[in-house]
């Protein structure tokens, strides 16, 4: 097969066509070897030289190459976390969901660039620079995992694991136009995923389309002897079919349609996917998520909080950069100084602040309790409707350098998905339109474990959408 | 103001290293004494993307101390993040408990119990250099095997009243601990550590005083010595009308020196949160019962047993409970007396074992060359009668230096018991001739000097005889 029509495949397909002896594992591999070498969008920090030796090329996923986010840890292979401190890091361990994708038949492909430690919305926090959108290489491809979103969009990988925080699955998946699961809390371990915030942090699947998701995500879920908080998923996880969605109950929340900073054309693009769904059989009413707006505020406790602890084994003792001083405590500063960048100290001051004492009760505890209240407005909204549908980002991709001045701006990026990782729930973003010829992705939220049906609806609604690609896949790397 | 007399107020918080298959939060194994950093893995190290699993045996543990001292069972119990940074701390946190330990309240003996925790231990810190201390030192180098092992923090509320009693109080909850089976319980090997807080006040008020913070005492007599000094510290602080500043101490066994680690600015804010990584464990009913399932007979349910069924006295029953390596001994040996006829009484029998124990030199009975039976035979000897308890102490010697089979020893040595008349008058005939003054002082009815020609019999028969018969054969002697 040619390149191109290599290239084209989702990765269902490409495992379709090695089965039907049209395309064989290491032509596959050697197609997007060669892109992600030669690729100029930042995209990735680690490219394999070659198809892994122990390949399980009899697996389902057939040797289909998979990039991965830099914060997996891969053994023997920089494991980076996009951050300076841990530059040349190689861990001597694989993170469980890589192996797990390892032993179905996924070949690593390489490591993709992210906002260092995950914190970031535009991929511009990273120690080894942005990474720019394949739509418009002056702009942002979304973030933290902007690399793995800009390498699926661009066609440098078929597809990519990405983790979501706060949003940084879907946010990415928005804005480069593609395919982002963020799970079910707990449904995938966590085990090997270089922490930010443990009781947000999820791993993901981004892909082309939904049917991709589907497939990864398939492999991707169970319980972990080495992760006390992984309880694996209830349901095997079904490829989608369905091309309706008659009796579908979609609620919009009326406190975010009235969001902060939701630009006309993404407004009007969403709009558009409403009426498609309602074209498939579903109908489209407004609900109520009264704490939603308070969201955001807490997650911007939480999360920092809880990463301002899991980055204190960032000391510079045992692993990482380590600048030398005459006594330990300098020795730690200097480390922390030259190791981290500016959000994440900004992170580490906002969490360290919100958990001493005296303070904690104010933001903490009060955090945690409007998390509470979310988690209990959405249990509540879903005995009512089947699925919460929001834009999944107030914008579309924005020019780089355009936010990175004014964090709170940045932070409105995950007005939209933050309400979910508080919740614990899963959500789905799937293109749904262009705005200024730029993508605008739509959100889907369902109850804990949904996956399935949730998944069966974007099926639905993407087909009927139809939104096309290839700009970007094209745009990807020199022809 | 000087004539004050001073109550100290003393808590004691004890980590005990629980003797698990494995470490706390990860599979490796505990270490004792490997090469460093050979027992570790990427968790108990801290790297990167790493995740705590709770040990299920500490669990268990941990709920068989709560049971042992009385405690309320929590019905769910969570695990907090202690965040600080040191090179000992490989995450900058320990896993530990906060408000929702597993067990609270209780009581061991005359001391009320607050709480018991689980935590993680921190790895081993060796400073290289002079001081011995991280300040000044030219190197630190660290080993991670302990890294992660176990802990049962027990941390007691303010009711000791002296050094003395500490040391007390802590032997008996080490004597419950190893009874329990959870821990080796070896202060010199940091299986179990002692901090105390400590304050003073006028013997009668009830207010506390500022307390102070001594830390990680590795002996029970340093314990003693430790709080001693740093109670006559606050006393002297006080009478000089000086105020006691509230710190954290360490004290020096060599020198006796108590030196400030840090001050109460110098404090860590811990910044304590929910361990994120661990959902809140359940403690189930079936947990419990597993528990209580597992709990061996304690040391007050054992002095109770042995003072109202055998019948021993109060301070035999406590000794052979508190030291229950004694104890255990003691009860091989009833059985095996038991056997014996008569059988042999189980007060002479605890008493033979106090007198054993004291040639022992604190060593565990069952570690030496004395059997319980040969115990038993000895004092089944005795009580017939057949041994004097002279002869029988020089049996025990024997025993204790060489081992082997009491009545074959009596035998070899010709240790038997002499009595009767006519074995002992003659003795007693040429005692009195060897000490005419004696015997007229006896005869002229002063009988204080009996003992010399008692003496001079027991000489005689190397303590084969009674010492009762042969006074009573001197009386017949001297016709009265």
């Amino acid at each position: 097969m040619e390149v191109h029509d290599i290239i084209a495949l989702s990765a269902a397909q490409a495992i379709s066509a090695i089965d039907r002896g049209e395309l064989d594992p290491a032509e596959l591999f050697a197609a997007y070897r060669a892109r992600a070498a030669e690729e100029d969008l930042g995209a990735f920090t680690w490219v394999a030289e070659h198809l892994p030796g122990d390949l399980h090329a009899d697996g389902p996923l057939r040797g289909v190459p998979l990039a991965v986010k830099d914060l997996f840890c891969t053994e023997g292979i920089p494991s980076q976390s996009g951050s300076r401190i841990l530059e040349g890091y190689l861990p001597p361990y694989t993170a469980t969901c890589v192996t797990r994708l390892q032993e179905a038949g996924a070949s690593l492909l390489g490591k993709t660039n992210q906002d260092e430690f995950a914190m970031g919305s535009s991929n511009e926090n990273s120690a080894y620079g942005p990474v720019l959108n394949p739509w418009d290489r002056g702009r942002v491809p979304g973030g933290s995992s902007g690399g793995s979103a800009a390498a699926v969009a661009a066609g440098l990988a078929p597809w990519a694991l990405g983790t979501d925080t706060g949003g940084s699955i879907r946010q990415p998946a928005a804005l480069c136009g593609i395919v982002g699961l963020k799970p079910t809390y707990g449904s995938v371990s966590r085990y090997g995923m270089i922490a930010f915030a443990s009781s947000l942090d999820q791993a993901g699947p981004l892909t082309r389309d939904v049917t991709d998701a589907a497939l990864l995500y398939r492999h991707m879920v169970g319980t972990d002897p080495c992760d006390a908080t992984a309880v694996g998923h209830p349901e095997e996880i079904r490829l989608p079919t369905a091309e309706r969605l008659d009796g579908l109950r979609l609620g919009v929340p009326a406190e975010l349609a009235a969001g902060e900073g939701l630009e006309p054309g993404v407004l009007a693009a969403f709009d558009q996917a409403l009426e498609t769904a309602r074209g498939l059989g579903a109908t489209v009413e407004t609900c109520s998520l009264e704490s939603a707006p308070h969201a955001l505020s807490a997650y911007y406790v939480i999360a920092p909080a809880e990463a301002s602890s899991n980055l204190a084994r960032f000391d510079g003792v045992r692993y990482g950069l380590r600048v030398p001083a005459d006594d330990l405590v300098s020795m730690y500063t200097r480390t922390r100084h030259d190791g981290f960048g500016a959000e994440v100290k900004r992170r580490i001051l906002i969490g360290t602040y919100a958990l001493s004492s005296g303070y904690y009760d104010a933001y903490y505890g009060r955090a945690q309790k409007v998390r509470t209240l979310i988690a209990r407005e959405f249990a509540s909204v879903f005995e009512g409707i089947d699925f919460v549908v929001t834009p999944t980002s107030p914008t579309v991709a924005f020019e780089l350098g355009a936010k990175t001045a004014d964090p709170l701006a940045m932070y409105l990026n995950d007005y939209f998905t933050v309400p979910m990782s508080l919740a614990g729930i899963p959500a789905i973003s799937i293109p749904c339109g262009l705005a200024d010829d730029l993508p605008v992705g739509l959100q889907l939220a369902g109850p804990a474990f949904s996956e399935n049906r949730l998944l069966d609806a974007a099926h639905a609604l993407e087909h009927a959408i139809g939104f096309d690609a290839s700009r970007a896949l094209a745009a990807g790397a020199p022809a | 103001m000087s004539d004050v007399v001073y109550e100290p107020v003393i808590g004691l918080e004890i980590h005990v290293q629980l003797r698990t298959r494995t470490k706390m939060f990860c599979s490796c194994p505990l270490s004792f004494g490997e090469p460093p950093n050979t027992r570790t893995c990427p968790v108990c190290l801290g790297l990167p993307g790493t995740l705590p699993v709770p040990n299920a045996e500490a669990i268990h543990f941990g709920l068989m101390i709560g049971l042992a001292l009385g405690s309320e069972l929590a019905p769910r119990s969570i695990f907090h993040r202690k965040n600080y940074f040191y090179p000992d701390l490989p995450k900058g946190y320990q896993i530990s408990q906060y408000d929702e330990p597993l067990c609270s309240g209780g009581r061991l003996g005359d001391v009320r119990i607050h709480r018991v925790h689980l935590e993680e231990d921190a790895a081993k810190l060796t400073h290289v250099g002079a001081s011995g201390r991280i300040h000044g030192s030219d190197a630190s180098v660290v080993d991670f095997n302990r890294g992660g092992t176990p802990l049962a923090e027990i941390v007691t509320e303010p009711d000791v009243r002296s050094a003395e009693q500490a040391s007390d109080w802590l032997r008996l909850l080490r004597t419950t601990l190893r009874q329990l089976g959870v821990s080796d319980v070896n202060m010199e090997e940091g299986s179990l550590r002692c901090d105390a807080n400590i304050s003073v006040r006028p013997a009668g008020t009830s207010e506390l005083g500022t307390k102070t913070e001594l830390k990680n005492m590795n002996s029970f007599r340093f314990i003693e010595r430790g709080i001693r000094a740093e109670v006559g510290r606050q006393e002297a602080l006080l009478r000089a009308g000086e105020p006691v500043l509230q710190e954290t101490l360490h004290f020096d066994p060599r020198t006796e020196a108590i030196t400030s680690l840090r001050s109460k600015e110098e404090a860590h804010d811990y910044r304590y949160f929910p361990e994120p990584d661990l959902p809140p464990v359940r403690i189930t009913e079936a947990m419990r019962g597993r528990a209580r399932g597992a709990m061996p007979e304690l040391p007050a349910a054992r002095e109770a047993r042995l003072a109202s069924v055998l019948g021993l006295n109060v301070e035999t029953a406590r000794l052979l409970s508190w030291r229950a390596e004694l104890g255990d001994f003691f009860e091989a040996a009833l059985d095996a007396g038991a056997a014996m006829s008569p059988p042999v009484a189980a007060q002479s029998l605890a008493n033979w074992v106090t007198e054993l124990s004291a040639r022992l030199d604190g060593e565990d009975p069952a570690e030496s060359k004395v059997t319980p039976k040969a115990l038993a035979a000895l004092v089944g000897l005795v009580g017939a009668r057949r041994l004097t308890q002279g002869a029988a102490k020089q049996v025990l010697d024997r025993l204790v230096a060489e081992g082997g089979d009491p009545e074959a020893i009596v035998e070899a040595e010709s240790l038997g018991a002499v009595g009767g008349a006519e074995e002992l008058a003659p003795i007693v005939r040429a005692a009195l001739e060897a000490h005419p003054d004696v015997a007229d002082k006896l005869r002229g009815g002063d009988m204080k000097p009996i003992g010399v020609i008692v003496g001079y019999v027991m000489k005689e028969t190397r303590g084969r005889a009674d010492g009762g018969e042969v006074t009573a054969i001197v009386r017949a002697e001297l016709g009265q």
